[in-house]
């Protein structure tokens, strides 16, 4: 504790001295200049780099304009750093303008451009098709966790947030979140027993930027994947300001508190401290069906970073912790969740978790032959949640350790780049819950899984038209066997604008049936969970493991895509088309199709998702950015009643983004709009009660929404945001099925197919001290 | 594992301690511009025993990490010229130089100026 006040006392000093810095140095030298896409040219600037200069420790970031940088004296070193490109060192000898690109990272080869200043990039040199999504983009999405990160972005669909958890669940090519491979910094976060809240585990502010990968993904993350990947980079104690605070507050009583503190320790070592707390405490029942709305929520969140580089030996490290608490309260008005587990007098659900979360990664690049590095990275994390859904208790314990040891090369050239890792896990889970909703089969679920995975990768880029990456994985894992997972993706750009992807690979996952669908548990529904037996002779070479008496998941995922861009005069359009294909050779189908039952199965018989995608980035004039999207989904579930799309997912989606910025009379001082449109077209409703309101109706009502939300800047030092969402005030009507008798097998309050609490507005600020 | 860290380690070692097969060299090349950049670099990396290339809009150096049994600087230099930039010791032919996008005419004053 005393060390703790120390560290404080310290880091307190840090930000204070280097808040005053500007005043006491005075500045002598300007330095001008641009950077930009080494693979593209000037023409492709990168606004959003980092320029550094670490002996005075004065940074600025690129913009349309370019950088201008004051220094106290020549010559100087600048670092410049941009995600997803190799961080570059310039030395610089006098004021001339510097223009520089900077070449894209081994791992993640993407770049390019989609319109002027946008905060959204898909890179038409990487090869496989990446949306890199910048902390801009991020500030245009209105609150406040990664679950919330996502409604700008047409590649991602967000569900609307239920009465009980609170939670907005995400989905990708027509598949849900357990089936992306979700990573802060290339390590899991969304996984096992976070599955269901995981990303509300993630504050908004934290996050640095996105890269969102479509399809089947690099095999050095592991073999889970099937989607995708979503990969996060969170603030960096080297980059991000020495001092930053957020505060927020919603029509719905919500309030977050962010506060990120950043000093430099010595040359060599850097360290953050970032602190979320959000609260709910307001009883919210705006449509009087007895029920809250949204849950009575609390969580603190706390993470500390420290960050080591020494570039002329050519070591990085980082070495994070993380604590976290969260307590969620919601169901009927008179429930007290104190008496939870006795009272049948009202229904209330209660969700209180605890987690730990350590990190470290040590990389080294050789000083002299750069393309050569060795990287271990390494994490372990405890996750502890109890929980009560009226009578119905679901307790999870999960410990995950996590080990990756990574081997970059070339063969020949750096046109050829190879990859070597191997790749530990550790696993278990304990979970206890009810498989009826009066608590009266009570069941016991544990199981330890260990897995090592030996891959490679390889790589080739012609530097001009041709993109291969091979990946190759052989697993060993005490539950699933010894099995191979190859990955491919291509890309060929025919003509100068026009860039073409392909990509398939094959996923395998254990599902963590409960955690992953936390929801089941709010409804009076009666689990089960039939155990293949022997019709799993299908998948003869894939051993069955012991985990709820289910085989894995297995699919392939096939991908293409189309890229093309047109010059509009000055303007520059981007048109994508993408389709992707997940068949399921065997998959774990979570059947809703019953009234007041629930039922888990194999189906060896396959299921399949189909994914269309068309969207258009344009900036027809001024500082004013449209974006545009449809999307269509065809999905085929093998239920044991026959063949059918999934329950809850829209056939066609259209949405669309207007982005404007209104410069101010004061240089960097603008006033930005952004409105985001969403349509849903009809969704799929399992067969339901006689009491729900629609019943009998095959599928749900369409939904819009339009989100709206307006930025005004002081400079770099202070943001403030106001917005509302759901403008047009769209409501489910009685989201609860069967609220009167809750403790029945009929009820049910997890069929949310739009908002329910209506029109919301919020409002922000954010202020920093910067370097 | 134990027997992949050894694979690994000695993989670095190798390269490491063979200075000839990783000999480091740089020369002059003129240029002005990023497309400048991919055209160098691009005819650097395709000369057999050439493992790493890197050209410096500023500095106009080239920097090349190459296998010194297979090849040498003066080769490097020749096929660059031949892509249409000048060397110290080799002047591009005009017909590559003549080849190369307007705005990378680094003979010309004018576009020189425009990119300062």
């Amino acid at each position: 504790m005393i060390v703790m006040t120390q560290l404080r006392l310290l880091k307190f000093a840090g930000v204070l001295g280097t808040a005053l810095m500007p005043f006491m140095l005075n500045a002598q030298v300007q330095l001008k200049g641009e950077i930009y896409d080494a693979s593209a040219g000037p023409s492709q600037p990168l606004f959003g780099a980092n320029v550094y200069h670490p002996e005075s420790q004065s940074g600025t970031v690129v913009d349309e304009n370019g950088f201008i940088l004051e220094i106290p004296n020549l010559p100087a070193r600048l670092v410049l750093s941009y995600v997803g490109y190799k961080t570059d060192t310039l030395d610089i000898k006098d004021t001339a303008y510097i223009s520089y690109g900077l070449t894209p990272e081994n791992d993640l080869e993407q770049v390019v451009v989609a319109a002027r200043r946008s905060s959204k990039f898909i890179s038409s040199f990487s090869t496989e098709q990446v949306i890199r999504v910048s902390s801009d983009e991020l500030l245009k999405a209105a609150c406040c966790n990664l679950s919330e990160s996502f409604e700008t972005n047409p590649a991602i669909d967000v569900n609307f947030s239920d009465a009980v958890t609170g939670t907005k669940q995400i989905k990708m090519l027509g598949l849900t979140s357990p089936y992306i491979l979700i990573t802060a910094e290339n390590i899991p976060v969304v996984r096992g027993a976070a599955q269901s809240l995981g990303l509300s585990y993630v504050p908004g502010t934290w996050v640095e930027s996105m890269q969102i990968t479509k399809g089947a993904g690099s095999v050095t993350n592991g073999y889970e994947s099937i989607a995708g990947q979503i990969n996060v980079e969170l603030q960096k104690p080297v980059s991000d300001v020495p001092f930053f605070f957020n505060a927020f507050l919603a029509g719905n009583g919500r309030q977050e508190f962010n506060t990120h503190l950043n000093t430099s320790v010595s040359d060599k070592w850097h360290t953050g401290l970032y602190v979320h707390g959000n609260q709910r405490q307001r009883v919210v029942d705006r449509n009087n069906d007895g029920f809250l709305d949204t849950p009575m929520a609390e969580q603190f969140n706390f993470l500390n970073r420290w960050q080591y580089t020494d570039t002329e030996r050519g070591l990085v490290s980082f070495i994070n912790a993380r604590v976290l608490r969260d307590h969620k309260v919601s169901g009927q008005r008179g429930f007290r969740a104190d008496l939870a587990q006795q009272s049948q007098n009202s229904w209330g659900s209660l969700i209180d978790t605890d987690r730990i979360d350590l990190s470290a990664k040590l990389g080294y690049v050789n000083p002299e032959i750069t393309w050569q590095t060795i990287g271990i990275q390494g994490a372990w994390s405890l996750h502890n949640q109890k929980s009560n859904f009226g009578l119905r208790p679901y307790d999870i314990e999960h410990q995950s350790a996590y080990m990756t040891l990574l081997y970059n090369s070339i063969i020949g050239d750096t046109r050829h780049k190879i990859k070597l890792g191997l790749n530990g896990t550790y696993d278990r889970y304990d979970e206890r819950l009810s498989f009826d909703a009066l608590a009266t089969n009570l069941q016991l679920f544990g199981r330890t899984e260990q897995g090592l995975g030996l891959f490679t990768e390889y790589a080739y880029n012609d530097m001009d038209k041709l993109g291969v990456t091979l990946g190759l994985r052989l697993d060993q894992h005490n539950l699933l066997g010894l099995f191979f997972t190859p990955r491919l993706h291509l890309k060929y750009q025919v003509l100068p604008k026009t860039t073409l992807r392909g990509s398939v690979g094959r996923g395998k996952r254990i599902p963590n049936i409960f955690s992953e669908h936390l929801n089941i548990f709010a409804t009076g529904r009666e689990i089960t969970i039939e155990t293949p037996g022997t019709q799993s002779s299908n998948n003869s070479d894939e051993t069955p493991g012991n985990f709820y008496g289910l085989d894995p998941e297995i699919a392939w995922n096939f991908g293409l895509s189309l890229q093309q861009k047109f010059s509009l005069g000055t303007r520059s359009m981007t048109l994508g088309l993408d389709y992707y294909r997940t068949d399921f050779t065997s998959q774990v189908v979570v059947d809703w199709e019953e009234v007041g039952a629930i039922r888990f199965y194999n189906k060896s018989r396959p299921s399949w998702v189909e994914s269309f995608q068309f969207d258009l980035a344009y900036s027809p004039w001024g500082l004013f950015d449209l974006q545009l999207a449809y999307k269509y989904y065809n999905l085929s579930t093998a239920f044991d009643s026959g063949d059918k799309r999934p329950i809850l997912i829209p056939d066609h989606r259209v949405f669309a983004n207007l982005a404007y910025t209104l410069e101010g009379r004061r240089e960097n001082h603008p006033l930005k709009f952004d409105l985001t449109f969403n349509w849903l077209g009809n969704q799929r409703l399992p067969e339901l009660p006689q009491s729900a309101v629609l019943w009998g109706q095959p599928k749900t009502p369409y939904i819009t929404t339009i989100n709206g939300q307006i930025t005004k800047q002081w400079g770099s030092v202070f943001d403030w945001y106001f917005g509302i969402e759901n403008i047009v005030d769209l409501r489910q009507q009685d989201p609860i099925i069967n609220g009167d008798q809750p403790f029945s097998n009929d009820f049910d309050s997890s069929i949310v197919y739009g908002p329910i609490f209506g029109r919301m507005w919020y409002t922000g600020i954010r202020y920093k001290i910067p370097e | 594992m134990r027997k992949l860290m050894t694979l690994v380690v000695l993989l670095m070692a190798t390269s490491l301690y063979a200075q000839d097969k990783n000999a480091n060299g740089s020369l002059e090349v003129d240029g002005v511009c990023g497309m400048c950049k991919a055209r160098i670099e691009k005819a650097a990396i395709k000369v057999t025993g050439v493992k790493s290339v890197k050209w410096n809009v500023d500095t106009h150096e080239l920097n090349v990490i190459y296998d010194a049994r297979k090849t040498s600087i003066d080769t490097v230099a020749k096929y660059v010229a031949n892509a249409g930039h000048d060397t110290k010791k080799f002047t591009a032919p005009d017909k590559a130089y003549n080849a190369v996008s307007p705005c990378c005419k680094y003979r010309d004053e004018e576009v020189v100026k425009a990119h300062q």
